[in-house]
């Protein structure tokens, strides 16, 4: 069966200095069956929200896809036009932000807005039984009480609460994908587990698919049926979630597994990737990763690696991978 | 005998009052922001305060740096009551303690350049001349891990690890014996964490210095400190030497917490490339 979404050869771009563009998403290869969750890694700038804007139709002016195609069930989203992009978007394709607050309107009630989210992808329905659907919506993201929250604003409820809205908002047109940028950020370790908990219930009763971007490994570990590493606008690293920890074989994924404490060697130095993810202008050559990588050779910079298969689910862009087998 | 903490804090409090309404804010109760806490905190010592978003951890930094007034308790520091000194005698005690915030992005100044920054607090502290302040700013960039050069460069032109680098430069600047850090690596990617991290650790060896950290991420507290002292709505729960507590957490809060805590760790081939790359 045909993958849900296939992503090829993606490339979005902004206009550069002198009539150059300057690609934010660079020949990225991706793609999720139905039900399914791909994670989304990698440190800040490494082009997480590019992408899921891309599959959205929502890169933001003057940028642009400038190569590529994205197939979501059959349909190539790139070529459609605008009102048929924008329906795909309010019934098939939602997405969740990192900061509810910014995304819900601070003057009207959460009935109000979730209201009108129904409203805008079903005709003609009568204003009680779309109250009556707002509140089995935030019964659904277990909001207690959903009778009277639903005349609440948005500041009367907490972080974990408002993230809770945006999901039941999301949801009401029952997407077959949901894209979740960053959903639990933002929220304290006790209020992101129970949202995280709460996604996979919801996955599970509705069959979506899902993309969870996140900067946290084991966030998306823990989520993911697939990992995708991007760093610098590319894929460096795919690997079935499952196994990331132990077969991840990229020095980029490995540096991010290094950085994260987890227990042990208290107080010892981590093993961090000195250095920061370079600006779209200041591309290194070859290798991007070279200038940050302790297994860098002259050969790293000399030529750009491609992406090569360890195993059949596994795909790394390192020349030198594996490398447990260079000598010491 | 073992030597005095550094700070010692007896049954500190904070209350806020709760107002409503705009134009005629009237009071309507009150909340027990710090509730009847005691710690201490020994020289060279990591103490990591964890807890809830709203549990007090804010506010017990800004009472112990005496940025706010406490409503009842002592504190301590190097065996002083500074609970009520006021003015110079205040000031005195504000070179040897400093803080390092979460925000990298809003707490330093964007008008002013990188040295101006950072010599800010020698200016108020350590009076001295231009040649001296300059050749102390370049000392401290060196220290953080910065070029001498970037003095003349401004926030904007730094990335968020940078930026926190800066801060710890700038809280260095007086020479401190204690630096209160309130979440100060959570606004980072985890690559960029672990080099302000490292940073945090190598100066505690070199400088002898006492960490009061602020954190919601237990991993990140569980590398850092030494003991452990976890809030809930202005109370220490539970608090223990670090180890301790997370093999066998006492209160049911700090389980909840714990179970919350993503635990992976790596295995298999990736020990033995992490290996290869530790050796570069
Ligand atoms: N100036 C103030 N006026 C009124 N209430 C305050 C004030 N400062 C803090 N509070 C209240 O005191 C309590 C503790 O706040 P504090 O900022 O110390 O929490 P925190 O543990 O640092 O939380 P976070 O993890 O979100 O930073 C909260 O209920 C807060 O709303
Ligand atoms: N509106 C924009 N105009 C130009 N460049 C942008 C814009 N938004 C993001 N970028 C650049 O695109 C790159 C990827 O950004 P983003 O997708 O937001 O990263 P992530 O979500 O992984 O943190 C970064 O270099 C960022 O500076
Ligand atoms: S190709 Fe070279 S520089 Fe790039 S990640 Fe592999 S070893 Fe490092
Ligand atoms: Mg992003
Ligand atoms: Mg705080």
């Amino acid at each position: 069966m045909d993958p849900l979404l296939q992503i090829s050869g993606l490339r979005t771009a902004f206009p550069g200095e002198n009539g150059g563009e300057l690609a934010v998403v660079d020949g990225v290869d991706l793609s999720l069956a139905r039900g399914q969750t791909i994670g989304i890694v990698g440190e800040s700038g490494s082009g997480k929200s590019m992408l899921s804007l891309s599959v959205m139709g929502l890169v933001p002016p003057p940028g642009r896809i400038a190569a590529g195609e994205i197939r979501f069930d059959g349909q190539e989203l790139t070529r459609l036009p605008r009102p048929a992009m924008r329906a795909l978007r309010g019934r098939r394709i939602a997405m969740i932000f990192q900061e509810p607050m910014t995304s819900l309107n601070p003057a009207h009630t959460i009935g109000a807005q979730i209201i009108e989210a129904i409203a805008a992808h079903e005709r003609a329905t009568a204003p009680d039984a779309l109250r009556r659907r707002a509140i089995a919506a935030l019964e659904r993201v277990r909001i207690p009480d959903p009778a009277r929250r639903i005349d609440d604003y948005p500041h009367q409820l907490s972080g974990g609460q408002r993230q809770r809205v945006m999901i039941a908002m999301a949801l009401s047109c029952n997407p077959d994908l949901l894209i979740a940028d960053e959903p639990t950020t933002a929220l304290d370790v006790t209020v992101q587990a129970e949202i995280l908990t709460l996604l996979k219930t919801l996955q599970r009763e509705t069959g979506m698919a899902m993309m969870l971007i996140s900067h946290d490994l084991g966030v998306v570990t823990d989520m993911a049926d697939t990992v995708a590493v991007m760093y610098a606008g590319q894929v460096v690293e795919r690997a079935p979630a499952a196994t990331l920890f132990t077969m991840a074989e990229h020095p980029y994924t490995l540096g991010l597994i290094a950085s994260a404490p987890r227990g042990g060697a208290a107080r010892e130095r981590l093993l961090a990737i000195e250095g920061s993810v370079p600006a779209p202008s200041a591309m290194p050559a070859g290798c991007r990763f070279h200038p940050r990588c302790a297994l860098a050779e002259p050969a790293c910079i000399a030529a750009a690696p491609a992406m090569r298969a360890f195993g059949p689910e596994q795909a790394a862009r390192c020349r030198r991978a594996p490398i447990e087998s260079i000598a010491a | 005998m073992s030597p005095r903490p550094l700070l010692e804090v007896e049954h500190l409090s904070r209350r806020f009052a709760i107002r409503r309404g705009l134009v005629f804010a009237r009071k309507m109760g009150e909340v027990a922001a710090v509730d009847d806490i005691s710690f201490t905190l020994a020289r060279g010592e990591t103490l990591g305060i964890v807890g809830e978003s709203g549990s007090g951890k804010s506010t017990t930094a800004r009472l112990v740096l005496r940025l706010l007034d406490p409503s009842g308790g002592r504190i301590h520091f190097d065996g002083t009551d500074i609970t009520d000194l006021s003015g110079v005698a205040l000031r005195r005690f504000r070179r040897r303690m400093q803080i390092v915030f979460q925000d990298p992005f809003a707490s330093l100044d964007p008008r002013q350049n990188v040295g101006e920054i950072i010599a800010e607090p020698l200016r108020l502290h350590r009076p001295g001349s231009e040649a001296g302040y300059r050749a102390r700013v370049a000392e401290l960039l060196a220290l953080v891990g910065l070029a001498p050069e970037q003095a003349r460069r401004y926030p904007h032109e730094f990335s968020g690890g940078q930026r926190q680098r800066i801060g710890i430069a700038r809280a260095l600047a007086a020479e401190p014996e204690l630096i209160v850090c309130d979440e100060p690596v959570s606004a980072l990617d985890v690559s960029i964490q672990a080099q302000v991290l490292n940073l945090l650790r190598d100066l505690q060896q070199r400088l002898g210095l006492s960490y009061l950290f602020i954190t919601h991420d237990l991993a990140v507290v569980r590398h850092v400190a030494h003991r452990v002292a976890v809030m809930r709505r202005g109370k220490i729960v539970e608090m223990d030497e670090t180890e301790a507590l997370f093999a066998a957490p006492r209160d049911e809060y700090t389980r909840h917490l714990l179970a919350a805590m993503p635990a992976v760790a790596p295995g298999g081939k990736v020990v033995e490339r992490l290996a290869v790359l530790a050796r570069g």
